[in-house]
């Protein structure tokens, strides 16, 4: 039982950061019909930032205060990386969803080779408190404090983002966008902000995403690859859970972590097989697809 | 006479078919004026036209403004509200963001759209979605009503409605012509003779015949270019 106990949570943790890297993707391909592959690129980037700010700082900094910048700095820059990709690359070809698709992996690959030439291919190693290493006894569990941090900022996110999309004019004009984008424009409002605000948060998220994945899942090593292979499962997450549904995808988003760390656990140990976790969740989509294709949250259309 | 709509040599292509070939026609400003014609003649496409929604050669003014190269909200700004075939309410939305997400003016007419259609006012927090046929109907010009835009284009209102629920939405309509222009498509020809005053009937994507609702009383014009016997 103390064992389910740890991987329930572990999974809720990993969960946490695919919420974040797939909430955004969903918001962007509901909204604006793109499958955006550059926000892998985004939660890299993110990281990046946060390392790079990192390295900047005193060594007298007290690694709390370094991490919350760690954070701030992951935040900004996958938000700017989204900005000018929506900004230069997307918004001249509105209306051509191939030219989109392609200039967003072209980005990607383009990105992480600069990545790789500026960096070189071995990982960095990302400050973060001494903390993060230990446990918190909870009742007779033992729980990794990383894995409480990653769950702490995949819920925040969820509360804020359900605030923002329900309560605020912007989020109205989001939520109606991806139902019917041109019955929005047709009552006189501007999509394409809302389009920008959309890449905006999505890419502030998906830089969250990377920064908390290299902080509690990775070992602390930060590599330019590892952006495309969250992006993998974000795209997952994002077709089960049903485009454009934020719910969706924080549900979707637990339901693949929990289903990963007990495949992982169960499987890999008992069945010798080390990577049925990956292989479980390539199965759920594929029952997904076929019994439900647009997502457990997604519209009929 | 000033006009609320001009459309000279408007052509529109979908999916390589010629829908609009040609189709010029004004609508003067005030009262309601019916687009009509059968199935398929491009009713609807001629009011997507007017909103920008679909592409198109030729010159539509609006209110006066050219609207060449105009996006679709800039369009809706001049002051057009546009009420779809499929009315178009957002399912997800509550009755209350639906309107909010209309408003475009700093004091919206709320008690415009309440007072002419009540129910709307006991349901804001209900979802569109689970909303019946008439009343999203209603919603779909309550949306358009608050901003007290000078020209409404209104597709099909009466669509898939039951005759009670028809009259009520006639009803609105006739009110809310009294303050704007209306371009009108409507199938149900009573609703067109109890609303509109003036016509312009389409035929494969070309104007057949304008002139005053009153030719309705023609039988053997209306079932040439209706195909169908004028109602009473």
């Amino acid at each position: 039982m103390t064992i389910f106990l740890s991987l329930t949570f572990a999974g809720l943790a990993l969960g946490a950061v695919y919420f974040l890297a797939a909430s955004g993707l969903s918001l962007i391909y509901g909204l604006m019909d793109i499958l955006n592959f550059a926000h892998g690129m985004f939660m890299t980037l993110g990281a990046y930032a946060g390392w790079d700010l990192a390295t900047h700082l005193p060594a007298s900094t007290p690694s709390a205060v370094t991490f919350a910048l760690e954070v701030l700095a992951a935040v900004a820059g996958g938000a700017l990386a989204a900005l000018l990709t929506e900004v230069v690359f997307i918004r001249p070809l509105y209306g051509k969803p191939l030219s989109q698709v392609l200039v967003t992996i072209g980005l990607d690959l383009a990105v992480v080779a600069l990545l790789l030439g500026g960096f070189g291919a071995n990982s960095l190693s990302l400050p973060v408190p001494l903390w993060f290493l230990e446990a918190t006894h909870v009742g007779s569990v033992l729980l990794p404090n990383a894995d409480f941090v990653a769950l702490v900022g995949g819920v925040v996110v969820l509360v804020a983002l359900e605030w923002f999309l329900r309560r605020t004019r912007f989020g109205i004009v989001i939520r109606a966008g991806v139902e019917n984008r041109e019955m929005v424009s047709a009552l006189g409002v501007d999509v394409g902000r809302a389009f920008t605000l959309v890449f905006v948060i999505g890419g502030a998220m998906a830089g969250l995403a990377g920064l908390l994945y290299t902080a509690v899942f990775t070992g602390d090593l930060l590599s330019p690859l590892q952006g495309d292979g969250l992006l993998i499962f974000a795209f997952i997450v994002v077709v089960i859970g049903g485009l454009g549904s934020i719910r969706g995808s924080a549900v979707a988003a637990v339901v693949v972590g929990l289903l990963q760390d007990y495949a992982n656990y169960y499987g890999g140990q008992h069945a010798g097989f080390s990577e049925i976790g990956n292989l479980s969740t390539v199965l759920l989509l594929a029952l997904v697809l076929e019994i439900r294709p647009r997502g457990l949250f997604g519209r009929a259309t | 006479m000033s006009h609320a709509i001009e459309l000279d040599d408007v052509h529109v292509s979908l999916g390589g078919s010629h829908v609009l070939q040609g189709v010029s026609f004004s609508v003067p400003t005030g009262g309601v004026t019916a687009l009509l014609g059968r199935n398929g003649v491009g009713k609807t496409t001629t009011l997507r036209a007017v909103m920008g929604l679909a592409a198109h050669t030729g010159v539509v003014r609006v209110l006066g403004h050219d609207t060449r190269g105009l996006a679709v909200h800039r369009i809706a700004r001049l002051g057009v509200g546009y009420v779809p075939e499929d009315r178009d309410v957002f399912a997800g939305l509550t009755v209350a963001e639906n309107l909010r997400l209309a408003e475009r003016v700093e004091a919206p007419a709320y008690d415009d759209a309440f007072a002419l259609f009540p129910d709307l006012a006991a349901r804001v927090r209900q979802r569109a979605g689970s909303l019946s046929g008439g009343q999203q109907q209603m919603l779909a010009i309550a949306r358009v009503l608050l901003n007290r835009w000078p020209l409404l284009v209104v597709d099909e209102p009466s669509k898939g409605l039951a005759p009670k629920l028809v009259g009520e939405v006639a009803e609105a309509l006739a009110r809310v012509a009294t303050t704007s222009t209306i371009l009108l498509v409507e199938q149900n020809l009573a609703v067109v003779r109890r609303l509109a005053e003036r016509m312009v009937v389409l035929d494969h994507g070309r104007v057949v015949h304008q002139g005053p609702v009153g030719d309705l009383d023609d039988p053997d014009l209306t079932r040439q270019l209706l195909g169908v016997a004028a109602a009473r």
